[in-house]
């Protein structure tokens, strides 16, 4: 049995970019943020200036409620750097707003994990800029 | 209309040393070996050239004083094969030679390969590298259709065994292999082993392009463009690599990427999946080859397992696959030498000159780029008939 945890604080982050500044003060205050296009309605997969379904320029951030389904996930037992701990399972969620995310399971073992399961989010730190989006079995 | 590749031709083709590392050598100097290597394989001389194509063509010019000449910079395989191949058409150029190369790169051994770790703010806090990535993808294929992981091994298997009886392969005389020694490696990531996932070497090579008209002057066998197309659904290692995600218009998910692109291929070249002899798939993990089988249209959704558990893409079978051992056991350089492989090996196929593993008579060669978990594929294929 291996439980899976969030990462400790000094793993890689990336530099943020403008266009996802909102998303990431979000995961600071605790929620999870998501574009949706004022005009068309549909949600967009990466944060962006423009819709890619409409081409409309307003693009508003919603609030996700962070509940969604486990839609593929794998064990990483090799890290890609040394800074991260294994096991750990990158995840791609299925969010009940509509939008895949990517994200890790954490809080449960790692052969615990099924298609579709129920999820929910949890925040955790992983810079001094930096929070990530983890999930957890609901 | 005629083909709008009629005119073309690959006339050369190189492989310099590949080896775990090359001591004292960088990628440019093996991209300038691969190129004049290609040069001598084609009797084609340095001040014939008049077009360079490849990440390091302004480097090749000043490498080997070619030139001033016309230069095309893509950084990857198939686009840099059609790339020159359209310089040759459009009659920009004569002689376009390609060369590639990659050495002095991963340093940092406790790492994974530095061109596996994306460095994009939405996946690198996950510690998304290539090998979970392209796990994300056949995670959902084995959901959907029941894939089994001995059936994934298996391709492994016969491509590692390819590279066994290869001489030229980094991985020359480390096999035989059975999917159960593949299932005995160490867990990578989760459904992939270690023996699963290409590996990490140095190495260069090249290719030459040529019109037709030179070609059937040279002493080798021209190689013919009969069609290539390549696809993708957005930048690779940025957004989550779903399998059901969709284009505008699109009935094809992202897990068969590549479709499109082979149905392009076919279609410029008046030819079917049926007459295909040998498929030098891009192997960056054991099961791209499951999800090519399918994509391509050589076995309908799901089968891809039991055509490869039917052994059909060993040697002998009806599409034998990667016939050099591919990045899992041949080489794998990490920037565009390996994918340019693909095509050199094609080529010798078509030539009817490889040394081990040729396929008796082949006439037309599938070479393939990329990958579903990196959202891209670009198709290739060669054939022995002028278009």
């Amino acid at each position: 049995m291996t439980a899976l945890s969030p990462q400790p604080v000094g793993i890689p982050t990336g530099a943020h970019s403008a266009a996802a500044e909102p998303y990431w003060e979000g995961c600071r205050q605790g929620e999870l943020r998501y574009q949706r296009c004022a005009e068309c309605r549909e949600v967009n997969m990466k944060p962006a200036r423009s819709c890619g379904s409409c081409g409309g320029s307003t693009l508003v951030w919603e609030r996700s409620e962070g509940r969604g389904r486990l839609y593929s996930w794998t064990v990483v037992w090799r890290p890609q750097h040394p800074t991260f701990q294994v096991p750990y399972a990158p995840a791609i969620i299925e969010l009940d707003e509509g939008f895949w995310l990517m994200s890790a399971i954490v809080g449960c073992d790692h052969q615990d994990l099924r298609a579709e399961m129920p999820v929910v989010v949890e925040f955790h730190p992983a810079s001094d800029e930096t929070v990530l989006p983890y999930f957890r079995p609901a | 209309m005629p083909h709008p590749f009629r005119d073309v031709a690959i006339a050369g083709v190189f492989n310099t040393e590949q080896a775990r590392t090359l001591e004292g050598r960088d990628s440019q100097s093996l991209a300038v070996d691969g190129a004049l290597g290609a040069l001598a394989d084609a009797g084609l001389r340095i001040e014939d050239v008049d077009g360079v194509a490849g990440q390091f063509a302004a480097d090749m010019v000043l490498g080997a004083r070619m030139g001033p000449c016309s230069r095309k910079l893509s950084a990857h395989g198939i686009p840099t094969v059609l790339e020159a191949a359209s310089m040759i058409a459009f009659g920009e150029c004569e002689v376009v030679v390609i060369g590639a190369g990659g050495a002095a790169m991963y340093t940092e051994r406790s790492a994974t390969a530095p061109w596996t770790r994306p460095a994009n703010e939405l996946v690198v806090g996950f510690g998304l590298f290539t090998a979970a990535e392209f796990a994300l993808m056949a995670r959902r294929h084995m959901l959907q259709y029941g894939t089994t992981a001995e059936q994934l091994a298996l391709a492994a298997a016969t491509i590692r065994n390819n590279g066994h009886v290869n001489p030229e392969a980094v991985y020359y005389g480390r096999g035989p292999f059975t999917a159960a020694d593949i299932l005995e490696s160490r867990m990578v990531a989760d459904p992939f082993h270690l023996l699963e996932c290409s590996m990490t070497s140095e190495g260069g090579c090249g290719l030459v392009l040529t019109t037709a008209e030179r070609a059937l002057d040279l002493a080798s066998k021209p190689v013919w463009i009969l069609g290539g197309a390549g696809d993708t659904y957005g930048p690779a290692y940025v957004i989550p690599p779903v399998w059901d995600l969709r284009g505008r218009d699109g009935d094809i998910p992202a897990g068969y990427v590549g479709r499109r692109a082979a149905r392009t291929c076919f279609a410029l070249a008046g030819l079917s999946p049926a007459d295909v002899d040998v498929a030098e798939f891009y192997d960056p993990f054991s099961f791209e080859i499951i999800r090519q089988i399918e994509a391509y249209g050589f076995c309908g959704e799901g089968e891809g397992g039991p055509f490869v558990e039917a052994g059909h893409i060993g040697p002998g079978g009806q599409l034998p696959v990667t016939t050099d051992g591919g990045t899992m056991s041949y080489s794998h350089a990490g920037l565009n030498a390996q994918m340019l492989q693909r095509v050199i090996r094609g080529v010798q196929q078509v030539r009817g000159t490889c040394t081990t593993s040729q396929v008796p008579g082949a006439e037309v060669a599938m070479c393939t780029n990329g990958g579903s978990g990196a959202l891209f594929t670009d198709v290739l294929l060669l054939g022995g008939e002028r278009p």
